[in-house]
């Protein structure tokens, strides 16, 4: 490999001298054909200016959505254990709108979705996805940025507009529900193994108590741990300041370097925690149950006092989607009360229908035995409905203004998670 | 003619790997090094500037995984040589005619995925689980005694996933040794011992030093096994890279530190096949 910074002494007594010889000339292109080389690798940004007011972004609905006609067919791009394995809910759909469905469950995390899709999307090209779900967040945000998403004809969501909860109707990554709207959202808190844990944990100093040292399981991602160091100090993460951060940071590094932490997991922490390995655990509450429902296990999981996160995982249409009116007729489809009780009723994740509880409560009322008491459990559970007192504990991620601030925050919180 | 085409044939011979070198290999690498000086983000697009500050903060914010990772990989390798040599040796020369099942029983562990076998390492060596359950029920090791999350546990997975590595190259170049050479060591009255180290051990050199390179390369830049077994402080230099590239996005950090871990492994190569007293690596390596 040429490094052009080497140059070589001959090389600089020719053109400080100005004495080029024939050989210098030759090096000299050389260089520079070197650096043209590696000057035509620069990644070309992609950034798009987002519509500055709601007349701009109705207009640019129009623009997207004139001409555009169903197909018969939408390639649905989700996540696992999102959607009972039998898929009903799809099944109903193309029997009432005769739209077929392909559903895929491709989506194990958000960067490396993200990293898999961003340069057919960069490049104009299709997918192989008319819908896909991502998560609020970093790559959401990049997604919004690059222009990436469709913008929604909201005249095609007559069932969101009925039914969708205010809360959902307003979201801070995504005010007006311009590019998405919620499939689920889900709290991290804490989940604990009972077998090992006498008392319930209750706030977040149990995740820095040395009783438990060596068995705690913290989050890998910035932003989840983050979060948890936030509200371990009692700020709120969407007010948080650089200082903030810092001293997030340092409380964290605290109990890492206590010898807390076992160690920081993506998504891996529930087999440890079932097996004993870590005792309590940075989790999502639909893992949890979803866990004892299929292995039979007692995990338990609770919302510390100080706070928890909430985050919302949302449908989208990718720009380059050959289906989008069918997609867009799926993402209405599920906010079909009926439709929306019987998912969360699978999948124990929050569901932005409230109205889904009295369907659940319905079922319970029919259904007998270990059915009723597992639908009645549900629609009960404050991790499918949480109360009022809930939400006002929870938080969200915090939106970042500018690449350099996401850039300083994630460097401050990966020093940790990667010593 | 024939004999124009006897001058071309062995460029013909050439060709498919220098192009598969060109497109794989040169390609990407000068694509990597180009990233590595450029600055920007992934909206905004990144451009070449010549900033070698990557390669600054890089360093600077991460020498202790680089360090650690040369470490482990190191420990690793010579765990490997320990291991390995007398397997390979026993093999070679006491296999009989049964060398080849021998062999196969190396290989046929990696029937299974890598990334299957580390984690059946982590189901093994779990607080609870096969190993430990059992010592701390009768009382052999403390209840709080674990094996997961600890520098040992990564530097035995690394061992452990690239021994074969380690062992072939050394059995080929132990079963060439011509039986011979051992007889006239005996009938120049050399002990067991003697012939061993002034015979056996100098000719075996080649295929160790081959075998260090299968496995110190890759172990060093491994992070399969320090995000599996690993704990807190085991973060190796592949975890971060693979975090910058796919988290952060951060390309040209990402590329600096490969680029860094390179030139760090060729210098270490080097170095020992000077020691080893040789400067051509690749003739050592293909002897």
């Amino acid at each position: 490999m040429n490094h052009p910074h080497r140059q070589d002494p001959a090389f600089l007594r020719g053109t400080t001298q100005r004495r080029l010889g024939r050989r210098d000339a030759f090096r000299l292109a050389g260089l520079s054909a070197a650096g043209l080389a590696l000057a035509a690798c620069g990644v070309q940004g992609k950034g798009t200016a987002k519509p500055t007011s709601s007349a701009q972004a109705q207009s640019e609905v129009e623009k997207y959505w004139s001409g555009k006609t169903k197909n018969g067919h939408v390639d649905f791009a989700n996540w696992p254990l999102y959607m009972d394995p039998k898929q009903p809910e799809l099944k109903q759909f193309t029997k009432q709108t005769g739209i077929t469905v392909t559903y895929k469950e491709v989506i194990q995390d958000n960067p490396s979705w993200f990293a898999k899709i961003q340069p057919q999307l960069a490049a104009g090209q299709s997918i192989d996805y008319d819908l896909m779900v991502v998560t609020n967040g970093l790559h959401f945000t990049q997604l919004v940025q690059l222009g990436y998403l469709v913008p929604l004809d909201h005249s095609k969501l007559p069932n969101f507009a009925a039914n969708a909860g205010d809360r959902y109707k307003n979201e801070s990554f995504d005010p007006g529900n311009v590019y998405s709207i919620p499939w689920a959202s889900g709290m991290t808190g804490i989940a604990y193994n009972p077998k090992y844990v006498d008392t319930p944990p209750t706030s977040m100093a149990d995740l820095w108590n040395p009783k438990y040292k060596g068995k705690v399981g913290m989050m890998s991602d910035s932003q989840e741990i983050a979060n948890f160091g936030l509200f371990a100090l009692g700020i709120d993460p969407d007010k948080s300041t650089e200082a903030d951060w810092e001293k997030a940071a340092a409380k964290l590094r605290e109990q890492r370097d206590a010898g807390i932490v076992r160690k920081y997991y993506d998504q891996a922490y529930i087999d440890p925690l079932a097996k004993g390995d870590i005792w309590l655990t940075m989790a999502w509450s639909g893992d949890v149950f979803q866990k004892n429902v299929s292995d039979g296990t007692d995990l338990k999981f609770v919302l510390p006092k100080e706070g928890a996160t909430i985050w919302t995982d949302n449908m989208m249409i990718p720009k380059t989607a050959t289906n989008p009116v069918d997609a867009i007729t799926l993402m209405d489809f599920f906010y079909d009360v009926n439709v929306a009780g019987r998912l969360a009723e699978y999948i124990n994740y929050v569901t932005p229908v409230p109205a889904a509880k009295d369907v659940i409560a319905a079922d319970a009322a029919k259904a007998t035995g270990e059915d009723k008491k597992l639908l009645d459990a549900v629609a009960a559970s404050e991790l499918v409905f949480p109360t009022e007192d809930d939400y006002a504990r929870l938080r969200s991620y915090k939106n970042f203004a500018t690449p350099q601030e996401q850039k300083k925050f994630e460097s401050i919180f990966q020093a940790i998670t990667t010593a | 003619m024939s004999r124009l085409r006897a001058s071309l044939t062995p460029y013909a011979l050439l060709f498919p790997g220098t192009l598969w070198l060109a497109i794989f290999f040169v390609i990407p690498t000068v694509v990597m090094l180009s990233l590595s000086l450029q600055s920007g983000d992934v909206v905004n697009g990144y451009a070449f500037t010549f900033n070698w500050h990557s390669y600054v903060d890089g360093i600077s914010t991460y020498h202790d995984q680089i360090i650690r990772s040369l470490v482990y990989g190191l420990a690793s390798t010579l765990i490997q040589i320990v291991i390995g040599f007398p397997v390979a040796y026993w093999i070679a020369f006491k296999g009989g005619s049964r060398k080849s099942v021998y062999l196969f029983m190396l290989l046929l562990p990696f029937l299974v995925s890598f990334v299957l076998r580390t984690i059946s390492w982590q189901f093994f060596l779990s607080d609870n689980g096969l190993l430990l359950g059992p010592l701390k029920s009768a009382g052999l090791v403390p209840q709080d005694f674990h094996i997961l999350a600890t520098s040992a546990a990564v530097i035995g997975g690394l061992a452990y996933n690239f021994l074969p590595f380690m062992i072939l190259p050394m059995y080929v170049a132990l079963e060439r040794i011509d039986p011979r050479v051992l007889e006239a060591a005996q009938d120049l009255y050399a002990s067991k011992a003697q012939t061993f180290l002034r015979v056996v051990l100098p000719l075996s050199l080649p295929g160790v030093f081959a075998g260090v390179l299968m496995t110190f390369v890759p172990a060093t830049s491994d992070y399969v096994n320090a995000s599996v077994l690993g704990g807190t402080s085991n973060t190796m230099v592949g975890n971060v890279i693979q975090n910058q590239f796919l988290i952060n996005q951060d390309y040209p950090t990402a590329s600096a530190l490969s680029f860094t871990l390179m030139a760090l492994l060729l210098v270490g190569i080097f170095a020992y096949a000077r020691a080893l007293g040789t400067e051509d690596v690749l003739e050592v390596a293909a002897r």
